[in-house]
């Protein structure tokens, strides 16, 4: 567009400039590319997409299909439908690992949480030497879950078991504790390893959550005649509260889908007493090939972690709503 | 192409390329052999390759050190590298179905038991090897034969057996009167009673492993007169001989046994025998060369050499008979591999008298033959009295899923350890009948 800047209309001394309308300043195409937010996000998603993709999404639904053949190793196998599913649910083996499943995992999240709670109100004091204490507590969890277990299994041992030497040295037995040749005393063992091994967690995770928990309400309370119980019922725990759902939902995915601990322990035994859905599901699927049917006893895990899942994080929203 | 140099440096060798090929060629070598040997080099498909081959860690590690050395010798004669990878045995049926799936892994692996049957189709015709073998050095044992023989195709080579026995304290035994080893399992109640209330127990793991719980667990019920499947193979394991199997496992248990044994893997008996906690176990001889090769360390109560008090016995008799299990081993070659045919050849130069002679002296009888040609082996003559026993051992074994003919449905049913958990099932207390029902209705589920 040309402009008059001096002079009248017609003037001769007036002059014309040419400026620079706004709608005809389009960026370049480079520059539209770059500043599309819609694109850079994309971009950026593309990466974790992908690794989801091909790392998550592939497995489960090639863990699906499979469920649904009768594919053993080396046959490629056809589809079957539910019949691994059915055959699953009537064999006497897969009840006793499903029962124990839910047995191990509540009985370990309870004993982690009760432990790792205690752990985490003493660290949350002031102590000398608190820092090397906070460190050591977390060496359970450091150390690979197989070498630790393993340890165990030596402390276990049917015949050289250093606890039944210890109990029978200081008199509180007589004949050696059957720990890993009895299914009670092995389901026991189990949960206590994994008690041992998931507590640090629970630790560390809820001593995270105390310390953002201002002291002057605990000193408030404690003006206000509150003792120790109950400035933790109705002052710390409901400000633990959301921090520990998220731990406990943590801990039971994991404990529900607990492989290695039973794998090295009991194997699975004596006689699959302590058998549990993944080794079970290792056991059909990977040491005797049966692909198809491997794959249905795992995918029993995830209707009940679905639901418990999603059961805690309805509870953990109406937490946050209030 | 093959330079001077490379021709000095081959002659230096322990074992020239040469050599290493006349030892196939000489027993009878495939053309493709013999042509390599004319052409004085090795094969050209061969340069640059790797061959891994799997195996469980053997009981007695010497083995593995004298097999590595072989490698060693067949990579300098093969011009390919040769790579021995020894893992847990309990870990080796999920290794081949891993490699399966993948379609990638080793070019070699070792097969226990009957596993060819449930493995055939990732598996290469061995046939050609397998007659070679057997014009070799005869015919091949029962068990080494029925294990590999998958609808007349053999799909492993033969390599060894594993003869099992029971090793027992003399002494121990001479403490409470009895002369000799019991020769029926009432007889064995009877001693292994006494021997547990002197402290000494039998020791018998009824774990999910994969040799001595199977080789005292389908033996106890074939010798009660109880089988499996019928001769058509559908499931005939509910029977008057297996309740009285259980019945006897029962009670074997609980008077006999060191009662931890159901938490045992194969390992386990060899430690608490070498500890003088049992005095006596179904193992291979491993026991007792581990006493003879540490007899420094390894003392009995008295401080002698524990070796001097450790003998051999086979598994009583039963009211139906003395059968016993004798785990054979076989080397399957892998559909998948893309060195087949390399891994043939290695595998004949490998299971050849010459080589496969050194690993077997070096065995000391824990690992015999898979044919009775090793049963002439000079080894026999000179070695000691109480491993005398494993040279003619493995003739009385029979084979998982008898009375039915060998099968893949047999191996399912040993992966899942169900005739070794219907007896653990009796000696945690489960009624005998009950323990047989659950195992019939397992069975039935993989038999009909």
């Amino acid at each position: 567009m040309k402009k008059s800047i001096a002079g009248g209309s017609g003037g001769a001394a007036g002059m014309e400039v040419a400026l620079p309308h706004p709608r005809t300043s389009r960026p370049s195409g480079l520059t539209r590319f770059l500043e599309s937010e819609r694109l850079l996000a994309g971009m950026l998603l593309t990466p974790t997409v992908l690794l989801l993709g091909v790392f998550i999404a592939y497995p489960f639904v090639m863990g699906v299909w499979l469920s649904l053949t009768n594919v053993s190793v080396g046959n490629p196998g056809e589809f079957v439908g539910l019949k691994n599913f059915i055959k699953a649910w009537n064999d006497s083996i897969f009840r006793t690992a499903f029962y124990n499943t839910f047995f191990y995992t509540f009985w370990a999240t309870i004993f982690k949480l009760a432990l790792g709670m205690w752990l985490a109100l003493l660290l949350n004091r002031h102590f000398r030497g608190k820092r090397i204490v906070r460190a050591a507590m977390l060496l359970p969890f450091i150390v690979p879950t197989v070498l630790s277990t393993f340890a165990w299994r030596w402390m276990f041992d049917p015949t050289f078991s250093v606890l039944n030497w210890l109990l029978y040295q200081t008199g509180f037995i007589t004949t050696k504790l059957p720990f890993l040749s009895d299914g009670t005393y092995g389901m026991w063992c189990a949960i206590v390893v994994n008690t041992w091994r998931g507590m640090p967690f629970f630790a560390i995770s809820l001593l995270a959550g105390l310390q953002t928990i201002s002291p002057d309400l605990q000193e408030a309370a404690s003006l206000d005649g509150a003792n120790g119980w109950h400035r933790f019922w109705h002052v710390t725990w409901p400000l633990l509260k959301p921090v520990t759902l998220v731990v406990v939902v943590f801990s039971i995915i994991q404990t529900f889908s607990d492989f290695q601990l039973i794998y090295v322990l009991t194997g699975g035994g004596p006689a699959n007493a302590t058998h549990l859905l993944a080794t079970y599901a290792y056991q059909i699927g990977v040491a005797t090939g049966l692909l198809g049917e491997g794959a249905a006893v795992s995918l029993f895990m995830l209707p009940v972690l679905f639901i418990v899942v999603w059961v805690q994080l309805r509870y953990l929203r109406r937490l946050e709503g209030a | 192409m093959t330079t001077p140099e490379h021709e000095a440096s081959v002659d230096a060798l322990n074992v020239s390329r040469r050599v290493f090929l006349a030892g196939s060629a000489a027993a009878g070598a495939a053309v493709g052999l013999e042509g390599i040997l004319a052409a004085r080099r090795a094969p050209a498909y061969a340069q640059g390759t790797r061959l891994n081959i799997v195996r469980w860690v053997d009981f007695i590690p010497a083995c593995d050190v004298e097999l590595k050395r072989q490698a060693g010798d067949a990579s300098k004669a093969l011009g390919a590298e040769v790579v021995f990878e020894f893992i847990n045995a309990n870990d080796l049926q999920a290794r081949i179905t891993a490699a399966m799936q993948s379609g990638a892994g080793p070019d070699i692996i070792q097969m226990l038991h009957n596993w060819p049957h449930l493995y055939a189709n990732g598996l290469v015709d061995v046939s050609d090897l397998v007659a070679w073998q057997v014009k070799e050095q005869g015919p091949l044992y029962h068990q080494s034969e029925a294990n590999v023989k998958v609808g007349g195709k053999y799909l492993a080579l033969p390599h060894g057996i594993v003869p099992g026995l029971i090793a027992y304290r003399k002494s121990w035994l001479d403490e409470i009167g009895a002369s000799a080893f019991p020769k029926t399992y009432d007889e064995l109640r009877e001693v292994g009673a006494k021997l547990k209330k002197k402290g000494h127990p039998i020791g018998q793991t009824l774990g999910h492993t994969f040799g001595d719980a199977p080789g005292w667990a389908y033996p106890l019920m074939w010798n009660y007169g109880g089988m499996e499947t019928t001769k058509a193979g559908k499931t005939a394991i509910d029977s008057k001989g297996t309740v009285e199997a259980v019945k006897f496992m029962s009670a074997f248990w609980k008077d006999a046994c060191d009662e931890g044994g159901l938490a045992w893997d194969d390992t386990n008996n060899n430690r608490a025998f070498l500890a003088g906690e049992i005095s006596a176990s179904l193992n291979g001889a491993s026991i007792y060369i581990a006493a003879k090769r540490g007899q420094d360390k390894i003392k009995d109560d008295k401080g002698e050499p524990m070796v001097r008090d450790i003998q051999h016995a086979r598994l009583p008799a039963g009211p139906a008979g003395s059968w016993s299990y004798h785990a054979a081993f076989a080397h399957g070659v892998m559909k998948y591999g893309k060195n087949q045919k390399l891994a043939k050849d290695f595998l004949k130069w490998l299971h050849g008298k010459e080589q496969f002679g050194k690993w077997f002296q070096v065995a000391e009888g824990f690992s015999i033959g898979s044919t009775k040609f090793w049963e002439q082996h000079p080894l026999w003559s000179t070695i000691d009295e109480p491993m005398k026993l494993f040279r003619t051992a493995a003739d009385n074994s029979r084979v998982f899923g008898y009375a039915g003919p060998p099968s893949a449905k047999a191996t399912e049913a040993y992966s899942k350890y169900i005739i070794v958990d219907m007896f653990a099932k009796g000696a945690q207390g489960m009624k005998a009948e009950d323990a047989v029902k659950w195992a019939s209705e397992e069975l039935k589920k993989i038999y009909g």
